[in-house]
């Protein structure tokens, strides 16, 4: 019984929320690591398009829910998604088109690009406090749980209870299906190829005829889906704050590298390499370890390895060791 | 016109938006802005080292900052003495422990040969020592926070002159770059950004969180002043004769008088780094630097250790931030955690330097004059602007009251904006290098 009881803990505490985390995660750095891939540097403005993104789609949740439309148990947002989506896409072609255009005609350094992307990063983050205000915004609603902590006691009889949000399990089950439809692009379709051979020579592709100006629009438009998915679902599961998402950017970067940048499957990797670290590492072990330990051995503190609010200290940490030890990350990305 | 006259109608300018400030709004909104623009100035010559004069990306100014305001606490406020006898000795001890420690996996790492074994040793040794370092420490910072924890909780500082806290925190700032540096400065640009950018960020998640040494979000407050309170002044008989003899208010003029006095100060300051700073970039050590800025690799065949230097000007550029710091510090007279921001630490900077020209010290320091002046007075601007796109509307709109307090964030819009018009139209800045 100790045993189911201490699963079941660590279920409820560290694998479900790390799981959702790290989905949020793995969606934020394949956007970061599409941007480099196909554009060549590091995005610093990819937190805010998120929340811009975001935005968007709360807006048009408020919305409908002002006009009383509602998805039943589903969060609403669901349905105003394809509007956030649509309004990220014009977003970033019109900075496109208005702002890095004229570097990459010039080729410019990577390191310019990213100083260009700060400035876009101003820009957006003074947009989304201009239109929404700095403040929290919920915009969650419909049903709360799939499964909740009593309703699970109920059901096994067990001490611990097993809580699952509906915000979770939207995070994962709209996690899998994008990174299948875009796995399914990259590999099938003839854009998705021209894409990864674009990131892989461009020299070679530009030879073959393939349109720069064509990849470099897919991949924008590819970014502002995955950014605004990705932005909403950690809005649906916590909360949305401007501030929160600018400083999200420093696990997306820490995951799109663990996993080696420019590498799709990488991101993904990283994202859960660092979910998992930041929430085992601050997660308070006492009552797992009073469950599985035999009484004698039962600790007396709260076996917090670090407390939560060094989570960031976690995701530098392990990016460090990386950098340090495979300086490709995980799975070979690329070095420019 | 000529380079000498571009550069001196420029300053001239600013020194007129500031003067311009003191006959429209008041002298010490001007003051105000003149005090955080000499320390914007020294910011941005600290950056301007690494990024001018050798191309390294730090985005992570605000932790060298910050640690300037931990040093200006750690210096310049009375030690408590109460929890020094509670659990002072115990978390030096916890302290010592942790240095220990690393430097045992360290030297184990030495001693043995590269392999799975060795890999294992280290991550026993340092979860193991973890845990005994977390013993050792967590009963004395536990002693110390639980002393009076509503007034003091904390170690306090050694009780010295605040004035010494400036070049403490500069050191303070140079320790922290040069483990940094070690660490992060083989990697690419990008890599360094970021490593830099998650530095500052955990610099802070200590300030906040390690209560025993900076009281965390509690703040400290009434840092001592190297200059006299207002209120001694007014209460001082010959200071009230001086300024009733030019026919001024004393109370007004005393809080004038602190403000030029640290006016004064921070002049000083800043003349001597800028002096410093352009007899480096003028002496063979700058034309090195910026040979390895331009062509690293050619640097490199001709003898020079690129990767040492790079740690040497890091350190340096890092030292100046932290004592821009720690003079910020001093100005407001509290060291509160929670205020530090990327955006307005970090990113302003860098829009300083990137509009001032980088590369040029002078630019540097126009760059922190005139942004700051913008960044304060984009507000009222905005507020200003607002007011007339919504005069039309009625008073009760919703959404003049929501676009009238908003007005407020144009200012992050403006900068992104001048960032980008400076990098597409004038890349090299206002005052380029020469």
């Amino acid at each position: 019984m100790d045993a189911l009881n201490a699963i079941v803990a660590l279920a409820n505490f560290v694998l479900v929320p790390a799981i959702a985390y790290g989905s949020q995660l793995a969606l934020g750095a394949l956007g970061v690591t599409l941007i480099y891939g196909i554009l060549r540097f590091s995005n610093f403005a990819h937190g805010d398009t998120m929340a811009f993104g975001t935005m968007v789609t709360v807006l048009a949740t408020w919305g409908l829910q002002a006009m009383g439309v509602s998805l039943g148990p589903l969060p609403t947002a669901l349905l105003a998604l394809p509007v956030g989506i649509l309004g990220c896409m014009a977003l970033v072609l019109v900075t496109d088109r208005a702002v890095y255009r004229f570097y990459r005609a010039q080729k410019a350094k990577p390191v310019i690009l990213v100083i260009v992307s700060i400035g876009v990063m101003f820009i957006m983050n003074g947009l989304v406090r201009f239109i929404i205000g700095p403040g929290d915004q919920r915009f969650a609603d419909g049903e709360r749980f799939i499964v909740s902590a009593r309703t699970f006691k109920d059901m096994t009889g067990l001490e611990e209870g097993l809580a699952i949000k509906t915000t979770q399990g939207i995070t994962v089950i709209t996690a899998v299906i994008v990174v299948a439809l875009l796995f399914w692009f990259l590999n099938r379709t003839r854009s998705g190829k021209s894409m990864r051979a674009y990131s892989d020579n461009e020299d070679l592709a530009l030879l073959s005829g393939i349109n720069p100006d064509r990849v470099v629009m897919i991949t924008w438009l590819i970014v502002a889906a995955l950014a605004t998915v990705a932005g909403v679902l950690y809005g649906l599961d916590k909360s949305f704050k401007p501030f929160t998402y600018f400083q999200l950017l420093l696990p997306i970067f820490a995951s799109a590298i663990v996993g080696g940048l420019g590498n799709p499957i990488g991101a993904i990797a990283g994202g859960f390499v660092i979910a998992f670290s930041e929430v085992t590492i601050t997660y308070a072990w006492k009552k797992v370890l009073g469950y599985a330990l035999p009484e004698s051995l039962e600790p007396e503190g709260l076996v917090q390895l670090l407390s939560t609010d060094y989570k960031f200290a976690v995701s530098f940490v392990i990016l460090l060791i990386v950098l340090l030890f495979r300086p490709t990350g995980l799975f070979r990305g690329k070095a420019v | 016109m000529s380079e000498t006259m571009k550069k001196t109608a420029l300053f001239a300018l600013v020194a007129g938006l500031i003067v311009f400030t003191g006959l429209f709004q008041s002298w010490n909104t001007a003051l105000l802005i003149l005090n955080m623009g000499l320390i914007s100035a020294i910011m941005s010559l600290g950056v301007n080292l690494q990024w001018g004069f050798a191309g390294l990306f730090n985005v992570g100014v605000m932790g060298f900052v910050a640690l300037g305001g931990l040093a200006t606490v750690l210096v310049a406020m009375p030690p408590v003495g109460e929890a020094w006898a509670a659990g002072g000795a115990r978390v030096l001890a916890g302290l010592a422990t942790g240095a220990a420690l690393l430097v045992a996996v360290v030297l184990l790492r030495r001693a043995m040969r590269p392999g799975r074994a060795r890999a294992l040793v280290t991550l026993v040794v340092l979860v193991g020592g973890f845990f005994v370092y977390r013993a050792v420490f967590d009963p004395g910072v536990e002693a110390v926070e639980a002393v009076n924890p509503a007034g003091t909780g904390y170690l306090g500082g050694l009780g010295l002159p605040v004035l010494l806290a400036w070049p403490v925190g500069g050191l303070l700032a140079a320790g922290a770059a040069w483990i940094i540096g070690k660490a992060a400065l083989g990697l690419r640009s990008d890599y360094l950004a970021i490593a830099t950018l998650g530095i500052a960020e955990i610099i802070l998640a200590v300030l906040k969180n390690e209560d025993w040494l900076s009281r965390g979000v509690k703040n400290v407050n009434g840092l001592p002043r190297p200059l006299p309170y207002e209120i001694d002044l007014q209460n001082d008989p010959g200071f009230v004769e001086t300024v009733q003899g030019f026919g001024l208010d004393p109370v007004t003029s005393s809080s004038l008088a602190v403000k030029l006095g640290y006016a004064g100060l921070f002049s000083v300051v800043l003349l001597v780094i800028l002096l410093a700073a352009q007899l480096a970039l003028n002496s063979p050590w700058g034309r090195m630097m910026r040979a390895i800025r331009d062509n690293e690799t050619a640097a490199e065949a001709m003898g020079k250790d690129v990767t040492r230097r790079h740690l040497q000007v890091f350190i340096l550029g890092s030292a100046v931030c932290g004592i821009a710091g720690a003079m910020m510090t001093t100005l407001d007279g509290q060291l509160v955690p929670t205020s530090y921001q990327p955006l307005r630490f970090t990113f302003l900077i860098w829009v300083m330097v990137i509009v001032g020209g980088s590369g040029n010290n002078f630019g540097a320091v126009l760059g922190g004059f005139l942004i700051w002046f913008l960044w304060v007075q984009v507000e009222p601007m905005g507020y200003w602007l607002m007011q007339m796109i919504t005069a039309p509307l009625a008073e009760d709109s919703a959404l003049k009251a929501h676009l009238l307090g908003s007005a407020a964030h144009m200012r992050l819009f403006t900068m992104g904006l001048l960032l980008l018009l400076v990098l597409r139209f004038s890349p090299r800045g206002l005052i380029p290098e020469r």
